[in-house]
């Protein structure tokens, strides 16, 4: 075997180096350009406000699905947050150092791993079925519920660790209960980091589709209510491209989709670096 | 607000939250609409949505009617547990259907061909088929459309998943005893069987006739072994000189009353069957 | 006092909240396990899970088709993503300038936030009818799949490699150099071995991912209930399997399916549990510098 000098294989390692990320990139350009530049051509004012027409044609617009996924995040983050915080906060002031703790944390961290379309049979058995919400708005947001917790309990409680120590310290010389440090000190303070949390698990709820594939009912009209069926945007791709030769309309759907992640990926991005200044120079 | 007030918020937000969802299951009716639902087969999904457009619009504004999908199954587990108001089959009802749901009534809407599908953009050169032949396909006893008078190209079958109404109909019509290939591709409904089938050259598939579009060219079936070739059109379905029809159902858990009662009564209708007919074969008059 | 009831009562909340969780994760087990094992009995435990004729309208329930297809896929994808995630790793922990850095980090956390049934969207629309065309065979295919796949993975090995790299204490990679080994060769013979644990952790956590994936899947695999004898035939996931059927599903057949759920469940927490053991492991290793 030929033995090639140090200097000879490290420029070959380079070339492999270099060119996996050129793969990379290559992947991630290819399809986020496909889908813009196939998408966005078809998105327009109308596209975003008329309803998607029924039958086979999946001709018409976003509108409905636009506003069922409104309301499926909204009910989400209202049932997500107090319990992702209220796990948080115990994790991260309040738990002992014991075995029961660590139960806690072994369950977050099994619960993180659990595939999407695992807690579909769940939401279908419990929720549709046993709970008899059928298959409707409230049924998908308690599914995206439980699969978000463990994102938010983890993101949240980095941020209310985040908080120094000196912080409490003050609070309670000053003779405020735990509690009182909580509300009125650590709260306010990782208050941006917790937004970071919310916005981060709004982010991977507009992305889910196995879990609500079988909980949400993927009817096409306008809720009217909690309980009643819904799209979601990621749903209504999957259905135009499946269900329907409408390619063009899946596009522009996707190309809405991955702008409205865009977006908040970088708001997440920017809160968080906000946030870490803002830690680091209280210190 | 009170800082105490608030502080004993967390878990009772929560459980307010829930308690709200929970009473909303109670409520049927809110206000001046009624909502009527739907779910169940994809094959009567677009004929619902096209009636229940049309009802919604221009007959009773008052009703608010969604149909969701789901497959045959759903549509009579739902029906029978009463989970929706009306499940939609594509097929007739087992019997062991019958017997974990006593209550069920049968509403035979429309009837449906199947249709025997090639993708449109490239030439088989085959326009005829005999059920014979269908089903040696189907079973891939026969792999090459040379076979069966075509270009010389192999066969790719699609087919649909296990539990789907409009299977079990093919089955039960065209397959006899013999059982599809595993070979096939399977999808998850006729919207996705159509559009794979349209995507792939050399294909073929079974289509419910409402879901027939420019993207798939239908077989002419002959149902003799040398008979006349039969086209896949709405007008030979209601001949019954098609050999491959199967009725569409919606069901009801008991006899329909109110709003759901005028909803059935108005699709058994002219109207209701008048828009049937555009895409499939009506059960009633027309006009 | 007020202020004492509220700590008190804020206490008792936040545990409860905590406990959601577990009890969550408890209720997953249960119901899926609930609606599953009946299918268990009744077909038979070994037919269930090596069984590879699966035909519900038969009365046959073996999954095995699915398990190998779930493994082929998973496989395929570690393939191509392990080699792309490691070198890219490699690249933006040491060998790549600050600019491109922050050009390239970026990059790959975009690809986490792009959801599946894009991935699965182009799949359908660019990837299949191109392997059609210059690979033969019906597009669908177990190299579809794991293409797409890889794009879906590839930013967990990339991400978690990259900081188990950059985790190796800075004195073994000081010591190398110092005697007069080049850049690659304290890369290759020094750093790798030494974030070897984070790395294994980042493939298993990737594999989780990979076998997790259902949307993607049904889009281009074909969901045949054949086993993909080359990479250009059809299969079917276990996931693509409960998500195709579910709906259709009703007694004994919808037991199976939720029995194919347990099989998943499985499967992940194994590959978790090897992972947590893997990444700790790689913790320990450096904290004696």
């Amino acid at each position: 075997m030929l033995t090639l000098s140090p200097r000879v294989s490290q420029k070959i390692a380079w070339v492999f180096i270099w060119g996996g990320g050129a793969i990379t990139v290559l992947i991630l350009v290819v399809i986020i350009g496909y889908v813009l530049v196939q998408g966005i051509p078809s998105i327009s004012l109308d596209f975003l406000l008329t309803p998607p027409e029924g039958g086979m044609s999946g001709e018409g617009g976003i509108s409905t699905v636009i506003v069922a996924t409104l309301y499926l995040l909204g009910l989400t983050v209202v049932i997500l947050v107090p319990i992702g915080l209220g796990a948080a906060i115990y994790l991260a002031e309040y738990a002992p150092d014991n075995r029961f703790t660590g139960l806690i944390r072994y369950g977050i961290e099994v619960l993180a791993g659990v595939p999407s379309i695992i807690f579909g049979l769940f939401g279908f058995a419990l929720f549709v079925t046993a709970l008899h919400f059928n298959f409707s708005i409230l049924s998908g947001a308690l599914t995206l519920v439980c699969l978000l917790l463990p994102t938010m309990i983890r993101t949240s409680e980095e941020a209310i660790r985040a908080v120094p120590y000196a912080h409490r310290e003050a609070a309670l010389a000053l003779g405020a209960t735990r509690w009182q440090v909580i509300w009125r000190v650590l709260l306010p303070t990782a208050l941006p980091g917790i937004v970071t949390a919310i916005i981060l698990c709004v982010g991977r709820a507009i992305e889910e589709t196995a879990c609500l594939f079988v909980t949400m009912g993927g009817c096409k009209g306008m809720p009217t209510s909690l309980l009643s069926c819904g799209r979601t945007l990621s749903l209504h791709v999957y259905y135009l491209a499946t269900e329907t030769n409408n390619f063009e309309g899946a596009l522009a759907t996707a190309a809405v989709l991955i702008i409205t992640i865009l977006v908040i990926n970088s708001i997440t991005n920017l809160l968080s670096s906000r946030f870490q200044r803002k830690m680091r120079g209280a210190t | 607000m009170n800082r105490k007030q608030l502080s004993k918020g967390l878990t009772l937000v929560t459980a307010a939250v829930l308690a709200v969802a929970v009473a909303l299951t109670g409520c049927t009716g809110n206000g001046g609409t009624t909502t009527i639902s739907m779910a169940g087969s994809t094959t009567v999904q677009p004929v619902a949505e096209a009636l229940s457009d049309e009802y919604m619009t221009n007959v009773d504004t008052t009703v608010t009617i969604t149909v969701a999908g789901g497959g045959s199954s759903v549509g009579v587990e739902s029906a029978g547990e009463g989970t929706v108001d009306i499940g939609m089959a594509s097929r007739a009802i087992k019997q062991e259907e019958f017997d974990e749901y006593p209550d069920l009534v049968v509403h035979h809407i429309a009837s449906d061909g199947i249709a025997i599908v090639t993708d449109s953009d490239t030439s088989v050169d085959v326009t005829c088929l005999t059920i014979l032949e269908t089903r040696a396909i189907f079973s891939g006893n026969i792999t090459n459309w040379a076979d069966v008078g075509g270009a010389n190209q192999t066969i790719n079958v699609h087919a649909r998943e296990e539990g789907s109404g409009t299977r079990a109909a093919f089955e039960d019509m065209v397959m006899g005893d013999e059982v599809i290939t595993g070979e096939a591709a399977l999808w998850p409904s006729n919207g996705a069987l159509r559009t794979a089938v349209a995507g792939e050259p050399y294909s073929i598939g079974f289509l419910s006739f409402g879901y027939l579009d420019e993207t798939v060219d239908a077989f002419a079936l002959d149902a003799e072994e040398g008979g006349e070739c039969v086209e896949a059109t709405v007008e030979n379905a209601l001949s019954g000189d098609y050999p491959v029809v199967r009725p569409l159902n919606m069901l009801t858990d008991g006899e329909p009353t109110g709003k759901v009662d005028e909803f059935i009564t108005w699709i058994l209708g002219v109207d209701g069957q008048a828009i049937v007919a555009q895409d499939y074969i009506p059960v009633g008059p027309t006009s | 006092m007020a202020r004492y009831f509220t700590n008190r009562l804020a206490k008792y909340a936040v545990f409860i909240s905590a406990t959601v969780s577990f009890i969550v994760l408890l209720a997953i087990v249960v119901f899926v396990f609930r609606d599953g094992l009946p299918a268990f009995q009744e077909v038979g435990f070994f037919d269930l899970l090596f069984g590879s004729t699966w035909r519900p309208q038969q009365d046959e329930y073996g999954i095995l088709v699915m398990v190998v297809g779930s493994l082929q896929v998973t496989a395929g994808a570690l393939l191509l993503a392990v080699p792309l995630g490691i070198a890219c790793a490699i690249l933006l922990a040491e060998v790549a300038p600050p600019r491109v850095r922050q050009l390239l980090r970026p990059a790959v956390e975009l690809l986490v936030g792009i959801p599946s049934v894009v991935y699965g969207l182009v799949g359908m629309v660019l990837l299949v009818p191109a392997i059609r065309e210059y690979f033969g065979g019906r597009g669908f295919s177990v190299l579809a799949a794991s293409i797409v796949l890889t794009a879906m993975v590839l930013p967990t090995i990339i991400s978690i490699s990259e900081d188990s790299i950059r985790a190796v204490p800075a004195s073994y990679k000081e010591g190398s150099l110092a005697l007069g080994a080049t850049r690659w060769q304290t890369i290759r013979q020094v750093l790798l071995p030494a974030a070897r644990s984070g790395i294994g952790a980042s493939i298993v956590l990737g594999m989780g991912r990979a076998i997790g994936e259902t949307m993607a899947m049904i889009m281009v695999l074909g969901n045949s209930i054949q086993f993909a004898i080359t990479p250009l035939d059809m299969t079917r996931t276990l996931t693509g399997n409960i998500a195709v059927e579910i709906n259709y599903a009703s007694g004994i057949h919808e037991n199976a399916l939720f029995a194919t759920g347990i099989v998943l469940l499985i499967f992940i927490l194994i590959i978790n549990s090897i992972a947590v053991v893997a990444l700790k492991r790689g913790v320990r290793a450096h904290t004696f510098t």
